[in-house]
Order: C-alpha cells, then sequence, then structure tokens
C-alpha cells in the first residue's frame, strides 16, 4: 500500500473574515469553524460553549488542561476519508494522496476529568519538554453543559476537536505541496522478493484501552473490543487511530502523536536499506488479566507467522501497562524475534524507586522517554488559555502546585507528550 | 520468603491469590488460592463445603510438594 | 581561596614499587604524589590536592579496620572539600582499597568522595554507595580518566546537581537522572534494534532489575514420613498477639507452638495484618494457616507429621529486607528440627 503525503508549511495563523491557506498562513474565521464543530447533535447536546484562542512558539503562553492535539489533514486522492469510522465513513485509508498542514496543530482544552489533562507552554522551561510548543497551535476552548456525564462530554470534545481540524484540513485541499513524500510496504511474498537479504521488522503498537477515558479508536472501534492485528503503516499515518485518552499527560499518546507516529517514520527512513518493514501489529492494554495473556499471546502469534527478525514495542501510559509491555516482549522474544522497547519510568522524584511495575531478563533492549517523577518548575505565564483551576489536581500535581504567582510547580508527567513511549522525543534517563 | 527457604535447602510451596507477584518475586511451587482476605476458605460456602475446599487446596500442595520442578510452576486447582 | 583535596594513592602509583612493596603502611605526605599532578593541572588552581595517603594494596587488604582508621584520621585532621582516590583501574585489591576507603570518609565524615576504576573491579561493587568515574582498564587510559573524574569533582566541590550518569561518565548508581539525547527515542530504538539483529553490542538505557532466583528443591519423595512446617506472610498470631507484631512494616516475626492444637479457633488465634479485611481470618484462622486440614492428613498417615512450631508475619510494608532477614532466620530453626517442607501460605 502506498501513500503519498505533500506537507503544506504552515509559518502563521490569523483570525480573519475568511477561512483559507495563503503564502503559508492559515487564516481562520472562528465563527464558520464554530458552527461546523457544532454541526454534530452530540458537540451540540454536550458543549456549552466553545471559542478559539491562538498560541505561537515562543510566546508567554500556557494552554491547560488540554485534552488532544490533532494535525489538519485532508484526503486529495484516493480512498477514504480523514478520521475514518469516526468522522467520515469507513474505508480503507493509507493509500492515495493526503495533504498535511504542517507546523501546527488543533489543540482542545477544557476541564473533562480534571485530574488527567495536561499543560502545554509555549515558552520558558516548559516548552523544552513538549513537542506542541515547537507548533502554531489553534487552540478550541470547550465548556461543559452543566450536568452532563463525564464519558458524553469526552466523547463530545474529541469530536470537536477531531471536526475543527476536519475544517481546518480541508482548506489545505487546492494547496500546492512544499514537499511531497512517498511512503510504501509491500504484501509479504513481494517484500521478500525485493529485500531477501533485509531483516523482517514490525513495529508492535500498544494501544491505551484500560478503559474510564483511557481509550483509543482504530478505525472508530474502541481498541479494547478488538484482539491483536495488522495494520498497514500507512494507515496509522492516514488517521486509522485516533486518542480518546484522559490519562497522565505526560505519556498518553495524542492524535497527533498516532498521525505522526515516530517509529513509523523511522522504521521507514531504513525501510530498503537496513531492514524490511514488514508492517505494524496493534495490540490493547487491558485491565482484565485473561485479556492481558490473550492479546500478548496474539501478538507474539503474529510476529511468528509473519516470520519477523525484530520487533520494535512502543508502550503508553504506565502501571498495569507495563505488565502488558512486558508480557508482549518476552512472549515475542520466545518466539525467537529480537525486540527493541521503548517505555518510560516512574522512579520517584528522587529517581531512586524500580522504574518500571514489572520486568523480565528478557526485555535487555529498553529505550526510555525519562522519570516522569522528575519535577519541574515552570513559571507564570502572560496568558493562560484554558484555565489553571486544576493545576492542583492534576496527575503529577500536588496540592500547592500552583502558586500564588502562577508558578507551577509539578513532576513531568503534568506536560503533554513530555516522556512520550513512541520515542518522539530525545528526553531519556539513566 | 519463600526464596529463602528454599535456599535453606527446604522444598517450599507457596499458596497465594495474587500468583504474578510470586512468579515476579521467585518463588518455584505455586498453587493460587481463593482471594485475598481467605486464601483457603470461602465464607459464602457451608462450613462443611469450605472444609473440603481447604482440603482440596491444601492436598495441591502436596501434590506440589511431592512433584519434581525445574523452572516455577503453578499448580492450577 | 582554592578547594582543598586530599587524594588516595597505593604504592604503585607513589612509585614505592610494585607487588614487592604491597605490604607499606598508610603513609601521609603533603602536597600532590604521581597522578595527583594531572589533577591539579585540570582544576586550574580552583582546586589543589593538599595531602596525598599512600597506603600499599596488601597492607590495606589484610589490615583494613587499621588502615581505614589511619586514613580517616588524617582526612578528619585535614578537613578538606573532597576525598578523591584512585583511580584504580582494573587492579582489584586498589580498588576496593579505594572504594572502601571513600565510603568510609562520605559516611564518616560527611565530606564529598570519587574514585575511578575499570567497570570489572571489584570495587565498582560500590558503585550505587560512592560516585566512581568509569575508567579503561589498563593505566594508560589515565589522559582520559583524570580530566573526568577532575570535572566531576569539581562540580561536587561546588555543590552543583549532577547531570545523568551517561552525561557526567560515573556508573550508574540506582539514582535516575534525565537528560537530552541527541537522537529521539525512536530512532534510538531502530538503531538498537539494528544492532541486536545484527548481533552487535549495544547498551539498553534501562537495565531490567536483576531478580535472584534460587533452583527448586528436590520433591518429597515419601509424604507419609514427612515433616511438614506451615509458614505465613498472613499475620496468623496467638489472641492479643503477644509478641506485638506491626500491622504494618513488621520489624519481626512469630514463633508459635503448636503442641495440643487440633484446629484454630476464633477464640484462640486472630490476624495483625493491616493489608486487608480481617473479618474473614479471625472468624476462622484456618482459612490462612490450614492447621485444621493438617491435623487429619497427619492422623490419616496421608503426612508424617504436622511441625510443632509455625512461623508468622506480617507482609503488609514491611520491607523486602526485613521479610528476608525474617526467613532466613527461621529457615535455619526448620533445618535445625528436621523439617522437610514447607507451605508458605499469603494473603
Amino acid at each position: 500500500m502506498k501513500l503519498e503525503l505533500g506537507f503544506i508549511q504552515i509559518k502563521d495563523i490569523q483570525f480573519s473574515k475568511e477561512c483559507k491557506v495563503e503564502n503559508g498562513t492559515l487564516y481562520v474565521n472562528a465563527d464558520e469553524v464554530k458552527d461546523f464543530v457544532f454541526k454534530d447533535d452530540d458537540v451540540k447536546a454536550c458543549v456549552k460553549a466553545a471559542h478559539f484562542d491562538i498560541a505561537k512558539p515562543g510566546e508567554s503562553v500556557r494552554i491547560t488542561p488540554v485534552k488532544d492535539v490533532i494535525e489538519p489533514r485532508v484526503k486529495v486522492e484516493g480512498p477514504g476519508g480523514e478520521f475514518p469510522g469516526v468522522i467520515a465513513k469507513v474505508d480503507t485509508v493509507g493509500s492515495g494522496k493526503t495533504h498535511v498542514l504542517r507546523g501546527m496543530a488543533v489543540v482542545t482544552a477544557g476541564k473533562i476529568v480534571g485530574f488527567q489533562e495536561g499543560v502545554i507552554d509555549m515558552s520558558g522551561p516548559g516548552a523544552d519538554y513538549t513537542p506542541f510548543s515547537k507548533l502554531l497551535n489553534l487552540v478550541l476552548v470547550c465548556e461543559p453543559v452543566e450536568g452532563v456525564h463525564q464519558h458524553e462530554y469526552e466523547h463530545a470534545v474529541r469530536i470537536a476537536g477531531l471536526r475543527a481540524a476536519t475544517f481546518v484540513g480541508e482548506l489545505g485541499r487546492a494547496v500546492t505541496p512544499d514537499d511531497t513524500q512517498e511512503f510504501e510496504t509491500y504484501g509479504i511474498k513481494e517484500g521478500i522478493e525485493k529485500f531477501p537479504d533485509l531483516p523482517r521488522v514490525a513495529y508492535v503498537h500498544m494501544l491505551q484501552s484500560q478503559g474510564l477515558l483511557h481509550d483509543t479508536y482504530v478505525y472508530g472501534v474502541d481498541a479494547k473490543r478488538s484482539l491483536t492485528t495488522i495494520i498497514y503503516p500507512t494507515e496509522t499515518m492516514d488517521g486509522a487511530i485516533l486518542s480518546g485518552n484522559c490519562v497522565s499527560a505526560c505519556d498518553k499518546n495524542t492524535t497527533y502523536h498516532h498521525q505522526n507516529n515516530p517509529v513509523v517514520a523511522d522504521l521507514f527512513a531504513q525501510h530498503g536499506k537496513t531492514l524490511n518493514y514488514v508492517c505494524n501489529i496493534i495490540t490493547n492494554e487491558n485491565v482484565y488479566l485473561a485479556d492481558k495473556m490473550r492479546s500478548s499471546d496474539w501478538s507474539a502469534k503474529l510476529c511468528r507467522l509473519l516470520d519477523l527478525d525484530g520487533v520494535i514495542v512502543s508502550q503508553e501510559g504506565f502501571g498495569n501497562p507495563d505488565t502488558d509491555l512486558i508480557m508482549n516482549t518476552k512472549k515475542i522474544e520466545q518466539m525467537g524475534v529480537k525486540t527493541t522497547i521503548i517505555t518510560d519510568e516512574y522512579a520517584g522524584q528522587d529517581g531512586k524507586s524500580q522504574s518500571l511495575a514489572d520486568a523480565d531478563p528478557l526485555a535487555d533492549a529498553v529505550v526510555t522517554g525519562g522519570n516522569a517523577n522528575e519535577v519541574i518548575i515552570l513559571p507564570a505565564m502572560d496568558k493562560v488559555i484554558g484555565t489553571l483551576d486544576y493545576v492542583d489536581k492534576i496527575a503529577g500535581g500536588h496540592a500547592g502546585s500552583l502558586r500564588p504567582d502562577g508558578t507551577i510547580e509539578a513532576e513531568l508527567q503534568v506536560i503533554t507528550g513530555a516522556t512520550n513511549e513512541m520515542g518522539f522525543n530525545c528526553l531519556s534517563a539513566r | 520468603m519463600v526464596k529463602e527457604i528454599e535456599r535453606a535447602g527446604i522444598p517450599v510451596v507457596h499458596m497465594c491469590t495474587v500468583t504474578p507477584i510470586s512468579m515476579t518475586v521467585g518463588a518455584n511451587r505455586i498453587v493460587p488460592t481463593i482471594a485475598i482476605p481467605h486464601p483457603l476458605g470461602n465464607p459464602a460456602l457451608t462450613p462443611e463445603e469450605e472444609y473440603a475446599l481447604r482440603k482440596k487446596l491444601v492436598t495441591r500442595a502436596l501434590e506440589a510438594l511431592t512433584t519434581e520442578v525445574e523452572d516455577q510452576t503453578i499448580f492450577e486447582v | 581561596m582554592s578547594y582543598r583535596v586530599v587524594h588516595y594513592i597505593n604504592q604503585f602509583f607513589a612509585n614505592i614499587g610494585g607487588e614487592e612493596m604491597a605490604h607499606v603502611p598508610p603513609e601521609l605526605r603533603e602536597g600532590h604524589v604521581g597522578p595527583g599532578l594531572a589533577f591539579n593541572q585540570a582544576w586550574k588552581g580552583e582546586a589543589e590536592i593538599v595531602q596525598t595517603i599512600v597506603c600499599g594494596d596488601s597492607y590495606f587488604a589484610e589490615h583494613e579496620k587499621d588502615a581505614k582508621a589511619q586514613v580517616l584520621a588524617w582526612v578528619k585532621e585535614a578537613k578538606p572539600d573532597l576525598f578523591i582516590a584512585g583511580p584504580a583501574f582494573n587492579a582489584g585489591r586498589y580498588g576496593y582499597a579505594c572504594a572502601n576507603v571513600a565510603l568510609a570518609v562520605k559516611e564518616e565524615l560527611g565530606i564529598p568522595v570519587l574514585t575511578g576504576m575499570y567497570e570489572e573491579n571489584p570495587g565498582a561493587d560500590m558503585k550505587e554507595k560512592i560516585l566512581i568515574v568509569a575508567t579503561t582498564n589498563s593505566a594508560a587510559g589515565m589522559r582520559k580518566a583524570a580530566p573526568a573524574m577532575a570535572k566531576l569533582a569539581m562540580k561536587l566541590m561546588r555543590g552543583e546537581a549532577l547531570g545523568a550518569s551517561c552525561e557526567e561518565g560515573y556508573m550508574p548508581n540506582g539514582v535516575r537522572k534525565n537528560f537530552f539525547e541527541k537522537e529521539r527515542g525512536s530512532k534510538r530504538a531502530v538503531d538498537m534494534l539494528l544492532a541486536k539483529l545484527a548481533e552487535k553490542p549495544f547498551t539498553t538505557e534501562y537495565p531490567m532489575p536483576s531478580f535472584d532466583r534460587v533452583a527448586p528443591n528436590k520433591a518429597i519423595k515419601d509424604l507419609s514420613k514427612a515433616t511438614i512446617a506451615l509458614c505465613t506472610s498472613g499475620g496468623i498470631v496467638p489472641k492479643g498477639n503477644p509478641d506485638h507484631i506491626e500491622s504494618s512494616s513488621a520489624s519481626h516475626y512469630g514463633e508459635y507452638c503448636l503442641d495440643g492444637v487440633d484446629v484454630l479457633t476464633a477464640e484462640t488465634y486472630e490476624t495483625a495484618h493491616g493489608g486487608y479485611d480481617p473479618v474473614y481470618a479471625n472468624e476462622n484462622p484456618n482459612r490462612v494457616l490450614p492447621v485444621d486440614v493438617m491435623r487429619e492428613f497427619e492422623r490419616e498417615g496421608k503426612i508424617g507429621k504436622l511441625h510443632n512450631y509455625f512461623y508468622t508475619t506480617v507482609g503488609n510494608g514491611t520491607a523486602v529486607a526485613s521479610a528476608k532477614k525474617f526467613a532466613m532466620e527461621y529457615a535455619q530453626k526448620l533445618l535445625q528440627a528436621n523439617v522437610n517442607a514447607v507451605i508458605m501460605t499469603s494473603t
């Protein structure tokens, strides 16, 4: 399956009367976007009010509580549309041509759970830890209708963000991309014939699916209801997987992370040169022991069935998903397939505790996204998009995290994407 | 604790509910039990039934002690 | 004013001699000796070695207590800002001496310490207790080791926060520190996998904690002749908890006689455990410690004998090291009593 991505570099975002992309600037009429967002019945029923704001790299701006980050895209050729099974109808994506508004994102913010959304600082020390400080962010701040059920509201805000991104992405349909790249993986036999001497490598992509607002969707299917399965890397790149997560901000995979999965990108960079990138195996992180056993058995089984030589395993979240990570790794290694895993650590604020809840000697090749418990001081910003009301309660914060002058003292956990377990960042620990 | 007894040269069977922890700490013979607050009993049963259940579990533990193992083994009941 | 440093070296680096002179007792010299010059040069006057302690490696090994006491006395007198030892490279006894003398200075005198050696030097076993800079395995590596140690030493003297082990050059000491790598994680993972596939060396960023395993003992051949003991971490104790075993973070274990006890009753036994709902165990303590069933098996001749003592403690919140100590102690008692097997129950 071959996908062509056309990158349209966005250099500025401005509010304006009309909506368009021109010479690298995105012009947005906020009311028009809002109208489109609110055309959805669920959004209408659960979201009382919404407004847009813009945050640019280097500004003294803090966005919080952050729910999701989404890259606007539009399908210009080939089957399917953006976010199949959720926004567009179900149809296989990952082939044809998609335009990408690069350098920007739609960020959804506002209270959902209250303690499991994150912080994005556009400047200062916190900005070094989140990749989203480097993007032009169109922020959609939502407020719930009073008395709305948490799950319904999470769904509504998720849809609102995806609709906003879809609307903005559509503005890139007729724009000529600044840069175009092609990505292609092959059928099993075809791949072996093309690259007979290269090791066969796949990516075991673990999806957060613990429920209670810790969910990931694949073509609209809640990942906890699926068995481990195979997906083309280009499908992931084309919006097949999206985040429905309200977990610790530092190591949840936002929709932007899925669209721009760095493991996929770096495996493609070596595809046909040092390795043969076969496919992605997606598996879940459920809460029952039987599910964990079944899903990890299945991962290992597929690795064997595909005659793989090696895999990269990435995790999402921490705690009991550490067991899923170790089960996957151990079982895959026992099939004779070599593994490298990406995780992050909860080694305590002093760095002295055991980093993972589970361990196995077969997990001998580990990449870490850093210790999420390390404490950071985030100085006050001139402007807050959203509200600081939840900073004390956020996972990684504590009573008194928010000082009277607006400074936040908290663990890295509060920062969206700080210790990402797909290896999106350079942060590490020893 | 189980490991120290094993290290002293005495075969030992670990009867516990949370078997993954037992595996991690390194017990070699493991018998899964009923529930954390009543590993060898079940208050929902009649006293006779409960005694029979306990007897079954302990019998399994004795079987574990008389079975040669090479690696960590869970003796399901 | 510059920082003051005391340096510890062995007879070889003091140019006294090799193995044939390893017996020399500790000696105090003013100023720097041997490798100390390299440190002084690296510090460019900001710090200086005021005294050097020279000690033979065999002397230290054979008179560790006396040697340590002498070194401590001199260091205490000198009141330096830092105590530096070695580097010892792959010299086993020298590395052992450097590590142990540095640990003593750190613990007894509260002075920052630093040493250096090859990672396979036996002294490197102390890497989680004192800072040890990783060096090559021979003294030819001095040109690299000295600046690395000098730089870290300066940070210690200035009281600056240390970066991650791989940035600063010290051996991983069990304290995880964040830092920014040059490549992102996914790229590092791909590179690591390619190395692993090609069977080339690679270094994991998080070594899995090592769990020591004990091989299973041989099975019991004849149950009908076996003495079997019951032990528990479920905190079953005689009513009233006579030895006051704590409900959490237990500091000791209990040893109780079962002579004449046919069944545990709610009137005579209870649990001291604070980590689970105690109602069921208090109602019928056999639900945790199955004395009733074991007595029946004993009467039937299915087992030879139920050991007449049981051992008990509370697992709740109890440090692994304590639990290990308890079990080591009573395992010896069980051995002496010729117990053939143990049933351990946990809640």
